[in-house]
């Protein structure tokens, strides 16, 4: 178990309770099953209090936990038949974004989105989930033959935000996460979003113009890292608590601005505390908003879209 | 040769100027160091007479130089939720915005407005970098959607002046939303086949670059004008090099294709009205069919 900061008195008693059951299991005469039982207790009832109320900073933290799923978990999990499609046709593939055919409940879907990889090997491979132009562009290549084709669009966003590299300013990365906006914009098909960690600005929002967009509970979507804000608002980048908190990033803010649709509750202590219910969770949101977007006609949906658009932000909190 | 602006357009200028007489009546060029006169600056739309560089030049003083006789009408603009987020940093974020408005004379970091050049037609909407970093909030995107659907209202050709850092932080998600939001009113423009131009000026980077600045018909930018979407400085400390001299710059982009055209602020006005004619299928501009300089000013001093 990877521990974030603010679980560290968690990770004192759980590790007290392992030093504990390890001596047990060396000495075989000793009864330690009370002591344990209360080191449980005690952990359990503060992972509670730890998770009900999570300050927006901890929620980044939480957001970007390494043992989270990712996208590959949920494709693993949830789509059957997943035929990976590459390639921007114009200069590479870009591993960071996985995109492909799939089944999701037997019907076809194309679903879409960045991964931040599980091990070093794997995210350097996937450049920790950032993209580069290719990524959008591949992106935009399968949202096209979604819609000629008649699937649905799903889409499970995880990213710091895109790559900040030379090459990929100068193959044109704003121009690519511009086109890839425009593409949801344009698509005549139900296009589903799902913020699953970190929803990093203009990279996100490239995936996530959708009907629907769901956010896992302790997930933040943000049009600046709190560490990018604090250092430009507050001038000091270890401001991220205070930035955190006034840029209102999580799901329950943004459910509140009107910007996303529902909020899939996470396992006690996050998603990386139980990969496999978080997993199916997300199964649940995406059948359930499928539903609601069944029987739609093209230019309805493409209308709704439009509109959600339109609309948003028009209250500010109040709404 | 640009009759207009070489002869009538400071004397225009000076009529319309809404600060009678500058702070400061000298400006330093802060390419070159040249020390510049308020007046001879401000006939040369702000670019160095020295150096070329090409200077921050306000909305209003830009659309006073690029509409025929200096005239134009402002589109109204939506007034979005004051401070959507309650925000604060160091200041509230009213605080900021009214300091903006009193410093800029101006409502918000966009000026929206229709008039003709070269008996052209057109609505065009231009970002003020001095206000607040011209960042888009929600009135930003407001802007451009009341531009949009004025000029489709009125069968137009769109242009619009890019500046800004980015999103407004300070509306947080919301502004993130105008993304989206600003690729509807393109969207609009493309479904009733009119022309979109995008001119984009120094600086333009951020979520401005990767949404409507960068979905133009035809794409020009001023001189050396910066463009791109992530900083120099967190690219580097990223890739951990250094990056080529003029990177990010207007010309570096042409190279790498992702503009059509660099184009001198001076030149600026006769090129939208050839490139837009010709996108409107309209006659070649008639330069002659102009008011003489007399009639301009006399127009200038009635309104
Ligand atoms: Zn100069």
């Amino acid at each position: 178990m990877n521990y974030l900061d603010f679980e560290k008195p968690l990770a004192e008693i759980e590790g007290k309770a392992e030093e504990l059951r390890a001596l047990a299991r060396a000495n075989p005469a000793m009864d330690i099953s009370k002591e344990a039982e209360a080191l449980d207790r005690k952990s359990d009832s503060l992972l509670k209090d730890l998770y009900k109320s999570l300050t927006p900073w901890q929620k980044c933290q939480v957001a970007r936990h390494p043992d989270r799923p990712h996208t590959r978990d949920y494709i693993e999990g949830l789509f059957a038949e997943f035929t990976p499609l590459a390639g921007d046709r114009g200069f590479a593939d870009d591993h960071a974004v996985m995109g492909g055919l799939a089944r999701f409940n037997d019907q076809p879907v194309v679903v879409i989105g960045h991964e931040k990889g599980h091990d070093t090997k794997s995210r350097i491979e996937r450049n920790f989930g950032m993209a580069r132009p290719e990524g959008y562009r591949k992106a935009v290549r399968l949202m096209d033959m979604a819609d000629r084709f008649n699937l649905p669009v799903i889409t499970l966003i995880d990213t710091p935000g895109a790559y900040p590299g030379k090459g990929a300013e100068e193959r044109g990365q704003a121009e690519a996460i511009a086109r890839s906006t425009a593409k949801c914009l344009e698509i005549g098909v139900p296009l589903l979003s799902i913020v699953v960690g970190e929803g990093g600005s203009g990279g996100a929002v490239a995936f996530a113009t959708a009907n629907r967009i769901a956010m896992l509970e302790h997930s933040v979507y943000s049009v600046i890292s709190p560490e990018g804000c604090a250092s430009i608002l507050w001038k000091d980048a270890e401001k991220m608590r205070e930035a955190a908190e006034a840029l209102r990033l999580t799901a329950q803010d943004l459910q509140k601005l009107g910007v996303i649709d529902r909020i899939i509750k996470e396992p006690m202590g996050g998603a990386q505390r139980g990969r496999k219910e978080t997993v199916e969770a997300v199964g649940k949101a995406i059948e359930a908003m499928l539903a609601e977007m069944a029987g739609k006609k093209r230019a309805e949906i493409l209308k709704d879209r439009r509109q959600k658009f339109l609309a948003m932000g028009a209250k500010g909190l109040a709404a | 040769m640009n009759w207009i602006s070489n002869y009538v357009r400071p004397k225009i200028n000076s009529l319309f100027s809404r600060r009678e007489v500058p702070e400061n009546l000298w400006t330093k060029c802060p390419e070159c160091g040249t020390m510049l006169f308020h007046r001879e600056l401000a006939g040369n739309l702000n670019v160095c007479s020295s150096c070329d560089h090409h200077m921050a030049i306000n909305p209003r003083d830009r659309f006073t130089s690029l509409f025929d006789g200096g005239i134009f009408t402002e589109v109204k603009v939506p007034e979005p939720p004051a401070d959507p987020l309650h925000f604060r940093d160091q200041k509230k974020y009213p605080d900021r915005l009214k300091a903006a408005q009193k410093a800029s004379g101006e409502r918000e970091a966009m000026l929206v407005a229709e008039g003709e050049i070269g008996r052209t037609p057109i609505v065009a909407a231009a970002q003020d970098f001095s206000f607040m970093a011209g960042s888009m909030g929600l009135y930003v995107g407001n802007a451009i959607l009341a531009g949009a659907e004025r000029a489709v209202k009125l069968k137009r050709p769109f242009v619009l002046f890019s500046a800004a850092g980015g999103a407004r932080m300070q509306e947080g998600i919301l502004s993130l939303m105008q993304m989206p939001r600003t690729t509807v009113a393109v969207q609009l423009l493309k479904e009733a086949g009119l022309p979109y131009v995008v001119v984009l000026t120094h600086p333009t980077t951020g979520g401005v670059t990767a949404s409507y600045a960068m979905l133009g018909d035809v794409q020009i930018a001023e001189p050396n004008a910066l463009i791109g979407f992530a900083g120099a400085r967190v690219i580097e400390q990223t890739i951990r090099e250094k990056l080529p001299e003029g990177f990010q710059r207007a010309e570096y982009l042409l190279d790498h294709g992702m503009l059509d055209r660099v184009t001198h602020r001076k030149s600026m006005r006769e090129e939208l009205i050839t490139i837009l004619r010709m996108l409107m299928g309209l006659s070649p501009a008639v330069k002659g069919d102009l008011p003489p300089p007399g009639d301009l000013a006399v127009a200038a001093d009635a309104k």
